[in-house]
């Protein structure tokens, strides 16, 4: 039988080895625009490219999320174009962002407000930035401690390759996580598990919670947050409150380039940050780049 | 003769563990089938995803799924009828022979993020394939590659040591005998073995994770070095990190039906293969 | 089985070849004669060798994969030392303050699913195999076979994907308890995926048993029931052991399910209630977000060598069962 001869399969597979590692990274499909990252951030830059794309279709874009220390460890490793970043690039990403070559370019697309959420049947409408850091700390471990029922807390985060994880430990912790804490996949999946949980809390970005028309989701419940015990509790769903900085969890949503962005990617990045583009950003339940913020865009050239 | 109580409960306890295990199959089967049968339709197969994935198909996915596993096949199917064929015509029982059996065993054991791990460091960074089919097909190759050896062992065991020595004996040299007298007859069972390793790869998850698999892409992979999006990591993807984890709940069902049936299709054939080949070795 | 084959004719011996020898040729004939012969055996040499070089492959791939996993983990455990891996249950690698790289809770987490998918699959699964190899009536056994082999073919991502939806719930419920992603949802997730392995060797294992163990047993009046218990299943021990070695090794390595049912809580526990997270969902978890080659990166290869070696262990446990079994019967 001729396609069992020897031979001509020996041949064939040197030829696919030669030739594969021969062409090899050459022929790498580099049409296509690829952002990576924060799961945060996913939807709305998925938004974004399709009406985009709409736009120009000339140009593709692939979004992806993974999570931002999945974004920007592609962006280091060179496997992606832009990195979507909920949280700022660490000292030590940007030391191996520097041996690898690369060059991290900020530009700011959204403000995010991280909402605390609980069970709508949780009587506990309002925390202060000290309990929630102790109570995702492990240093809280029952309702009672917070004027609620006597019954366990049962955590919900995020792991660690999310900007949220990073930031709220950042900002509010200042410390690690309990480690009875959940590791959810997104922020979806722990929206979903506080509604079906008496006794959950977690922490997710407000687009995911919150629409434009400023309604809360159905089945959680948002808890108020302030900045002390005696200081007024504000609530995340209300644009004025996070965009005075009332809401005291507030960030920047990013993205990250490798050096000053150009063609398709700079034409991306100034729709994103154009009317119509922040239009789209309030619609997912976002809010618009903060006026300081857009003024560090504007410095950087776009 | 009157069966004992505790021989009648014992029986009863068997009986009752078959019909676990049917139940739970059936449970499985179910509970996909009746959810995801909704979503199905001739739209659903040949559309891409829309609106975050909230809306349109699963074209892609599917796609995706069959460029990766013809690289497998490609991969995995002549290394492993040429490591069946010198097993089971050429080794001699020694140390060495034993080592090679002892290794196909472990390697079917080894767990498949180990095999992620190896495909990440191997082909996405060495071979700097990058995340891409080829990385994620060699690596999914390699999974099934101990399962293939396998299979395209038992099948040629299964020729007479009379086929062989018949050829021999009119004079021909070994890898003639072989070629001619042997390989033909084993081919459908190896084609069986084959079939079922596919519709294992295709069902892989963790080892496409970090080797080329994607979520949201804007079209086909163009060329080999592309990523590419696919069943198993779409349904992974749809249930535990969409934005909107009720609203496609559908859409992840629809995918797992997809996926069950590609690899109920699959076994399927692989059976009717091994039926065929059984019929012609006895006529 | 057939004994591994053995050609009762050689090259050597086969009479074409001699026959030149003694044929009387004429000059030109016996060198071209003579030359294709050569030819043929150098091809059949080559062939040989080829053969021989895609059987080492087994063993070539297997070294690799350890030296590779080796490779890459020793940078980490020669920065930070065995204590810090093996003698620590805390694992932070992205800590605010202090990374920690204690893998013990999670080696814990991954035996707590494996050994609880086991005490639900060995009672099910052997009992299952006796039913389908002793009782089952023909028409029932060619239901009950073609669905352990169904069952083994559904992927890991589709019974993770029913562990969240359906056995989540059924376990908040059952124990009144906040949420069902835990220990518990994976070993139950678990044993579905192991018990077709455990079935269909265990069965194997039980067919394999002489009948005349069986006739024996029942002429000396003992029952049906008495004969499987004290009789053939002891008889196929050593096969049903290493099916069952088998199933655990599946158990230990499988990612996807226990990624999605366990809920990916790294801290150490035993209560089956609550989440925890295995070594392979740690693998799977944090390789996307780790730049390459950091201290991280080189932690999750130790992970996937301690994951290696406990699967190797297994199947050459499982090995040497199977051939003191097979010496036995001998």
């Amino acid at each position: 039988m001729r396609i069992l001869n020897v031979r001509v399969w020996m041949l064939v597979i040197g030829v696919a080895i030669g030739g594969f590692a021969l062409i090899g990274p050459e022929a790498q499909g580099q049409n296509m625009i690829q952002v990576k990252g924060s799961d945060s951030e996913v939807n709305l830059v998925q938004r974004l490219a399709e009406v985009f794309m709409q736009k120009n279709p000339a140009v593709k874009i692939g979004v992806t999320g993974g999570g931002s220390g999945t974004g920007i460890a592609a962006l280091i490793n060179k496997q992606t174009d832009i990195a979507n970043s909920s949280r700022e690039i660490q000292p030590k990403e940007e030391e191996a962002a520097k041996s690898a070559g690369v060059q991290p370019f900020r530009v700011v697309i959204a403000t995010d407000a991280i909402s605390i959420i609980t069970h709508p049947s949780n009587r506990v409408s309002k925390l202060t930035l000290e309990q929630i850091g102790k109570i995702f700390k492990g240093e809280i471990t029952n309702w009672k401690e917070v004027g609620s029922k006597d019954a366990k807390i049962s955590l919900y985060g995020r792991q660690s390759n999310s900007g949220t994880f990073v930031f709220l430990r950042d900002s509010v912790l200042k410390g690690d996580y309990s480690p009875n804490m959940k590791a959810m996949n997104g922020n979806a999946q722990i929206a979903e598990a506080v509604k079906r949980d008496a006794e959950g809390i977690g922490y997710v970005a407000v687009g995911y919670v919150v629409n434009e028309k400023e309604e809360v989701m159905e089945g959680i419940k948002i808890v108020d947050v302030a900045k002390e015990a005696k200081s007024t509790a504000y609530t995340p769903a209300k644009m004025e409150n996070v965009m005075s900085l009332k809401y005291p969890i507030t960030r920047p949503l990013n993205h990250y380039t490798n050096g000053k962005p150009a063609g398709g990617v700079l034409d991306f990045l100034r729709f994103e940050i154009s009317g119509e583009g922040q239009k789209i950003v309030r619609k997912e339940g976002f809010f618009p780049v903060q006026k300081d913020w857009m003024e560090f865009n504007r410095k950087q050239g776009l | 003769m009157k069966k004992r109580w505790s021989e009648r409960l014992g029986f009863l306890m068997l009986y009752l563990a078959g019909v676990l295990v049917l139940f739970f199959l059936g449970v499985i089967l179910f509970d996909i089938f009746i959810k995801g049968v909704g979503v199905l339709s001739w739209k659903f197969l040949t559309q891409p995803p829309r609106m975050g994935m909230t809306e349109g198909g699963i074209f892609p996915a599917i796609m995706g799924t069959f460029m990766v596993s013809i690289i497998t096949v490609i991969f995995a199917v002549p290394l492993g009828m040429f490591a069946a064929i010198y097993l089971n015509e050429y080794a001699r029982p020694g140390k060495i022979t034993r080592l090679i059996r002892l290794a196909i065993r472990n390697l079917s054991g080894v767990p498949s993020i180990v095999y992620g791990l190896f495909g990440v460091v191997l082909f996405v960074q060495m071979f700097r394939f990058g995340t891409s089919v080829l990385s994620a097909g060699l690596t999914l190759g390699l999974l099934t590659l101990p399962w293939t050896i396998t299979a395209c062992e038992e099948a040629l065991k299964t020729v007479p040591k009379s086929y062989r020595e018949g050829a021999l004996a009119l004079g021909a040299t070994k890898w003639h005998a072989i070629r001619t007298n042997v390989l033909p007859y084993a081919i459908p069972g190896m084609m069986t073995g084959v079939i079922l390793g596919l519709s294992r790869a295709a069902g892989e998850t963790a080892p496409i994770l970090f080797t080329g698999a994607a979520f949201f892409l804007p079209n086909l992979p163009k060329s080999l070095f592309d990523q590419f999006m696919a069943l198993p990591y779409h349904l992974y993807i749809l249930s535990t990190q969409h934005h909107a984890i009720e609203k496609v709940r559908p859409i992840a069902y629809g995918t797992a039906l997809v996926l069950l049936g590609l690899i109920l299709l699959l076994n399927l054939s692989a059976i009717w293969v091994r039926y065929r080949y059984r019929q012609k070795m006895r006529g | 089985m057939e004994e591994p084959y053995e050609p009762s004719v050689t090259i050597e011996e086969a009479p074409v070849e001699k026959a030149w020898l003694h044929k009387r040729i004429d000059t030109k004939d016996k060198t071209i004669a003579f030359r294709k012969l050569r030819a043929r055996r150098l091809n059949e040499i080559l062939i040989e060798k080829f053969f021989f070089i895609n059987g080492l492959l087994a063993i070539l791939i297997l070294l690799s994969i350890f030296s590779l996993l080796f490779v890459k983990g020793f940078p980490a455990i020669k920065e930070l030392g065995w204590k810090s891996f093996f003698g620590s249950s805390v694992w932070i690698p992205n800590s605010y303050s202090t990374p920690q790289y204690g893998i013990l809770s999670l080696i814990t987490s991954t035996l707590m699913v494996t050994i609880g998918a086991l005490v639900i699959a060995v009672p099910l699964g052997v009992a299952c195999a006796a039913f389908i190899s002793q009782v089952a009536s023909p028409r029932i056994r060619e239901i009950l076979k073609p669905t352990v082999e169904i069952l083994a073919g559904i992927p890991s991502v589709v019974v993770g994907f029913l562990g969240i939806i359906l056995v989540n719930p059924l376990i908040a419920k059952l124990f009144g308890i906040s949420n069902g992603l835990n220990a518990l949802n994976g070993s139950i997730l678990l044993a579905i995926m192991s018990l077709p392995t455990i079935i269909s060797l265990s069965e194997d294992a039980l067919r394999a048993v002489p009948n005349s163990y069986k006739e024996a047993s029942l002429a000396l009046g003992g029952n049906d029931w008495q004969t499987l218990i004290r009789v053939l299943i002891p008889s196929a021990l050593s096969g049903i052991i290493a099916s069952i070695m088998l199933g655990m090794g599946r158990a230990i390595g499988e990612t996807m399910t226990v990624l999605m049912a366990t809920g990916n809580a790294p801290a150490l526990t035993f209560n089956f209630l609550n989440a925890i997270q295995t070594m392979t969902a740690t693998i799977a978890i944090e390789l996307g977000e780790v730049p390459y080659n950091t201290t991280h990166y080189y932690a999750l290869f130790v992970i996937g060598l301690v994951l290696f070696i406990m699967t190797f262990v297994v199947n050459l446990v499982s090995d040497i069962i199977l051939q003191k079994y097979q010496q036995v019967e001998r």
